[in-house]
């Protein structure tokens, strides 16, 4: 006989899940049977007596729950393949008791803890429940597997038991049909309650939702702040292999093209002095705008003497007069220094293309934990960060450390630019 | 005259004793570290020595160091640091003892060979002579001070004043005449407050109250 496929991979399943709930009733009646310990040994009559009978096997019952976890997570993982994450220590112990705490207040916070109470939940609740399913439905399956082919045992079963049973052909055809649909329904339920099984116990047994979502937030930040220091440490070595490299032969050949324009001059027609000249200028003008790429980068002057240092050499060489303010008691991360310089930096330059102003003020100081960096500048206003000006970047670069950005600058000026920066103590 | 040059970098060694020894300056000392610096200025005792601010092992501030103890240990030897880049407390800290025979130039100005010749002289003479770059950096720092009621030209003039030049040099490089020049600094020091002495310290005074060292 031939079962079609998507029968047979139905069966199959159901095969898996059929083991899977009979290994869990083994597992889920463990803590029920303890819990029924006082029940059989005598019947509790007074209310005492039944409080008595709940209350007696429950510090065994927790102390227990974390093995009984272990089994069950070794349990999903190799028959349903699905893996429980490990609970953190934190969740174990509620806010306020610590590890120096006294034992009792350890044991007792540790019984309260939000993890033990959603683990016994499982065990004692839901996991039972699901497991009492599951034998219903295997008990349910057998019978159905025996009344589907009830015409086998017919003929294996004595020869009497054939012969008393009046019309047999037919009513047999009958639970032959009745038992392979309970069988078909019985292979759906025991797979459904695999599945409300897995559910539940990666709810109770895993880490909360709340849990999983910090831990998720903490690896956010962890990656975020490791790219960000991986692309400051990159422009850093940039800048030293500029510095080292190009920099210095670009000044040792205007050195001997100036030497040459010094000491040949009178030697030389025209126009190889007309060369050299031009030679010598353009060989200035390269390390002019090394040094710009340079300092755009991660200046030299940032890595040695920090941000006043730094900052000066921007304010001064900014076309208009900028009045400089930097009061730090101590230097912030490098990562913090060269977004605050880079937000100076890009905010001077737009100044300089945008603002028509007359003057400029920058001014960094430390508050508490944040870093205050405010630019500010007299021209005609109406900046607009979203109009993807370089004050779009700016906000990136400054949100990528966790910063707050924000322009102001009404038509007619003042614009003020204020950024703030998370600076550890 | 003699001098000593330290710098880590070859090329702009090579380059630097080309240069000394093209201005008529006899290299008796090329070394790469501050520790070799004081060394050699202690054997030759040079006219001048020609340090770079960054250097091994460090690479931060090493040459000034090596310059301040030169300026003390030997007063006699001039100095001209050369640097990637601008600190203006460097600048500071080398003009607060003493402004004879000091210079702080940006490494690149070597590539003007003539000027940079000038630079050297002038400090080997016992001169000063400051990068434009130090003089606008320094200035950022004024807040509400004396030197604001300075007209453009007269604050153009106290810079040039502060590199060192003198009143011919100021002319030639603003192109006027030097009488000019002697108007501008008269109104200059009448601006500072300064108190009416010898026209030399007085300017001296002025290019200190102007670096933001007295």
């Amino acid at each position: 006989m031939r079962i079609p496929t998507a029968c047979r991979r139905h069966l199959q399943g159901a095969g898996g899940a059929a083991a899977f709930a009979a290994a869990g009733i083994l597992n889920q009646y463990v803590f029920v049977c303890v819990m029924a310990v006082p029940w059989i040994a005598y019947v509790p009559s007074s209310t005492v007596d039944i409080l008595l009978a709940i209350a007696l096997p429950l510090p065994f019952v927790a102390v227990a729950s974390p093995m009984l976890t272990a089994g069950q997570r070794r349990r999903f993982r190799r028959m349903r393949g699905v893996d429980i994450p490990r609970l953190p220590p934190r969740e174990r112990a509620p806010e306020g008791v610590g590890r120096r705490g006294a034992l009792w207040r350890r044991v007792l916070g540790w019984l309260r803890s939000r993890a033990t109470v959603r683990e016994l939940r499982y065990h004692l609740l839901l996991g039972p429940a699901v497991a009492f399913g599951g034998l219903l439905t295997l008990v349910t399956g057998f019978v159905s597997l025996v009344a589907a082919t009830i015409y086998l045992w017919i003929w294996v079963l004595p020869l009497h038991w054939r012969l008393s049973w009046h019309g047999y052909s037919t009513d047999a055809a009958y639970i032959t049909a009745a038992g392979t649909a309970a069988l078909l329904g019985t292979a759906w339920l025991i797979g459904a309650l695999a599945r409300l099984d897995t559910r539940n116990a990666v709810a109770l047994l895993g880490p909360s939702r709340e849990e999983r979502l910090a831990r998720r937030v903490e690896d956010l930040t962890e990656s975020r702040a490791g790219v960000v220091d991986a692309a400051d440490e990159e422009r850093r070595r940039i800048e030293r292999d500029l510095h080292d490299g190009a920099q210095q032969r670009l000044v040792s050949m205007a050195v001997n093209l100036g030497l040459a324009r010094a000491t040949l001059g009178d030697r030389l027609s025209d126009e190889a002095r007309a060369v050299i000249d031009e030679a010598h200028r353009e060989a200035k003008e390269a390390i002019a705008e090394l040094s710009n790429l340079v300092r755009g980068l991660h200046p030299a002057v940032l890595e040695d003497r920090g941000l006043d240092a730094a900052l000066s050499g921007i304010a001064a060489r900014a076309p208009l007069p900028v009045r400089l303010r930097v009061e730090l008691p101590a230097r912030p991360s490098a990562t913090i220094e060269a977004v605050a310089y880079f937000v100076v930096s890009e905010a001077l330059a737009n100044v300089v293309k945008h603002a028509q102003a007359a003057e400029a003020t920058v001014t960094v100081e430390r508050f508490g934990a944040r870093l205050l960096v405010v630019i500010a500048d007299d021209g005609v206003g109406g900046a607009d960060p979203a109009a993807g000006t370089g004050l779009a970047g700016l906000a990136k670069r400054v949100a990528s450390v966790d910063g707050t950005f924000s322009v102001s600058s009404p038509p007619g000026g003042p614009t003020i630019v204020t950024v703030e920066l998370p600076c550890a103590l | 005259m003699r001098a000593v040059i330290a710098e880590d970098s070859v090329l702009l060694r090579i380059g630097l004793v080309k240069v000394l020894e093209t201005a008529g300056f006899e290299v008796v000392a090329e070394v790469d570290d501050a520790e070799a610096l004081l060394a050699a200025v202690a054997e030759h005792r040079p006219d001048i020595a020609v340090v770079d601010v960054r250097m091994p092992p460090g690479f931060t501030d090493e040459g000034v160091r090596a310059a301040l103890v030169i300026r003390r240990q030997w007063p006699g030897v001039a100095v001209l640091l050369l640097s990637q880049y601008v600190e203006e407390r460097y600048a500071a800290d080398l003009l607060s003892a003493n402004t004879d025979g000091v210079g702080y130039l940006l490494k690149q100005r070597v590539a003007d060979v003539e000027e940079f010749i000038d630079a050297l002289r002038r400090v080997a003479d016992g001169g000063t002579a400051l990068d434009p770059q130090v003089v606008s950096q320094l200035l950022v720092r004024r807040h509400s001070d004396p030197l604001d009621r300075l007209t453009r030209r007269e604050r153009e003039v106290l810079e040039l004043m502060a590199g060192g030049r003198s009143n011919a040099g100021i002319a030639g490089q603003l192109v006027v005449s030097e009488s000019a020049v002697a108007k501008h600094i008269n109104s200059i020091l009448a601006k500072l407050d300064l108190p009416k002495a010898d026209a030399d310290h007085r300017r001296v005074l002025a290019v200190l109250r102007f670096l933001g060292v007295a």
